[in-house]
């Protein structure tokens, strides 16, 4: 039986990675492209690009993170909290995520103790 | 260490780490828009009236609190500020509570002005911060802001409470000491020591009332306390400034939408 199922799981391995692949080389094209509109201060087509990268590929990291910066920008505060979550699910030793995530909670934080007076 | 400069010492670090890692990633500007916490647009003045306030004797908390913040709504606010004689609330709630059985407002307007001299006296009464909450029942008292609105033609009206005074803290303190060893070489250790330190704190309640029906729109607490070393001798007044000068931008916030400039770093 492990001998018959080895073969299949290899197979479909090999099948995954290059789609896997291509996703997040998608997901990754969008995401290049969106740094340089927020560069340029065009944070409407950065959003727009980094929401299609994580729709490309949900498990990107960089992507959720710098989503959740482009909703901070914003001002749209929940939407933010949760793109940051997000970054920090996928990848949790990321400092520079965190780091982020530390500097959006210190405003988010002081706005929410405001709505809940 | 606050979360600011732990933060910018981790950035640091991560900075180095990850150019010799070949990560990428772009630091970027953002401005983070705060809208403001209170809807102004039914009003084009605001009257900063006066405050109840207490604790330390060496500066004219109520005083200065009015004139710091008329002279920062001014600048940073799009209310036109009426220019007015300083109102000591304390001396308005005494006087309504011995001419109980006056009309209070009647008896709280007509000792509005030119009682700032007398609030050096009472500061005398004032004890604790626990002392001037018995002055809060003003801030409920339609009548009294109704009447005051109508006078200045409906302003928003700016009072509450300040608290200001001095205080010691000593305590264990953990400072940095070079050392060097028998061969010169230098290290830096962290010394616990005992330390005498003085300083001053301020406690404000911002109260924002509706000049038009005397209610209170909202009010905002804070507090802030700075330490020196018992040798240094800082002046009560610089004190408050600079205690103040980390409150401001949370009182204009209330009356309009300000931007949070900082930085966040874009990964690839």
């Amino acid at each position: 039986m492990k001998v018959r199922t080895l073969p299949l799981v290899l197979l479909a391995l090999l099948v995954a990675a290059p789609v896997y692949a291509d996703r997040r080389s998608d997901a990754k094209e969008q995401v290049e492209f969106a740094i340089t509109m927020a560069n340029k201060g065009l944070w409407t087509e950065a959003t727009m690009r980094w929401e299609k990268a994580v729709e490309i590929d949900p498990t990107y990291a960089a992507a959720w993170n710098n989503l959740g910066i482009a909703y901070e920008q914003q001002g749209k505060f929940e939407e933010a909290n949760k793109s940051y979550n997000k970054a920090i699910q996928l990848d949790p030793n990321n400092q520079l995520i965190r780091q982020n995530y530390d500097l959006f909670r210190e405003i988010y934080d002081r706005t929410k103790r405001r709505r809940d007076r | 260490m606050t979360v600011r400069s732990a933060v910018a010492i981790a950035s640091l670090t991560l900075a180095v780490a990850a150019s010799a890692a070949c990560v990428s990633f772009y630091e970027i500007g953002i401005e983070t828009p705060i809208n403001a916490k209170l809807d102004t647009s039914p009003f084009q003045r605001v009257l900063v009236l006066g405050f109840v306030s207490g604790g330390s004797k060496d500066v004219d908390v109520n005083s200065e609190t009015v004139r710091l913040l008329r002279s920062q709504l001014r600048t940073k606010s799009n209310l036109k500020v009426i220019d007015s004689d300083v109102v000591s609330l304390i001396d308005v709630v005494d006087k309504m509570k011995s001419n109980v059985g006056t009309p209070a407002t009647a008896a709280a307007t007509d000792t509005a002005p030119a009682d700032v001299k007398k609030d050096d006296a009472k500061k005398e009464d004032v004890k604790s911060e626990k002392d001037l909450e018995s002055y809060d029942s003003i801030f409920a008292d339609v009548a009294y802001w109704k009447k005051l609105g109508e006078e200045y033609q409906n302003p928003l009206i700016v009072t509450g409470v300040v608290y200001f005074t001095d205080i010691n803290k000593s305590g264990i303190v953990e400072r940095p000491q070079e050392i060097y060893d028998n061969l010169g070489k230098r290290t830096v250790v962290s010394v616990r020591q005992w330390m005498d330190r003085k300083g001053y704190a301020i406690a404000p309640k911002f109260v924002f009332i509706d000049g038009r029906t005397g209610t209170q729109l909202y009010s905002d607490s804070y507090r802030e306390e700075t330490l020196y070393s018992s040798t240094q001798n800082t002046p009560a007044l610089s004190s408050y400034f600079e205690l103040m000068d980390r409150l401001v931008p949370g009182f204009l916030n209330t009356l309009s939408s300000q931007k949070i400039k900082s930085t966040r770093v874009l990964l690839k």
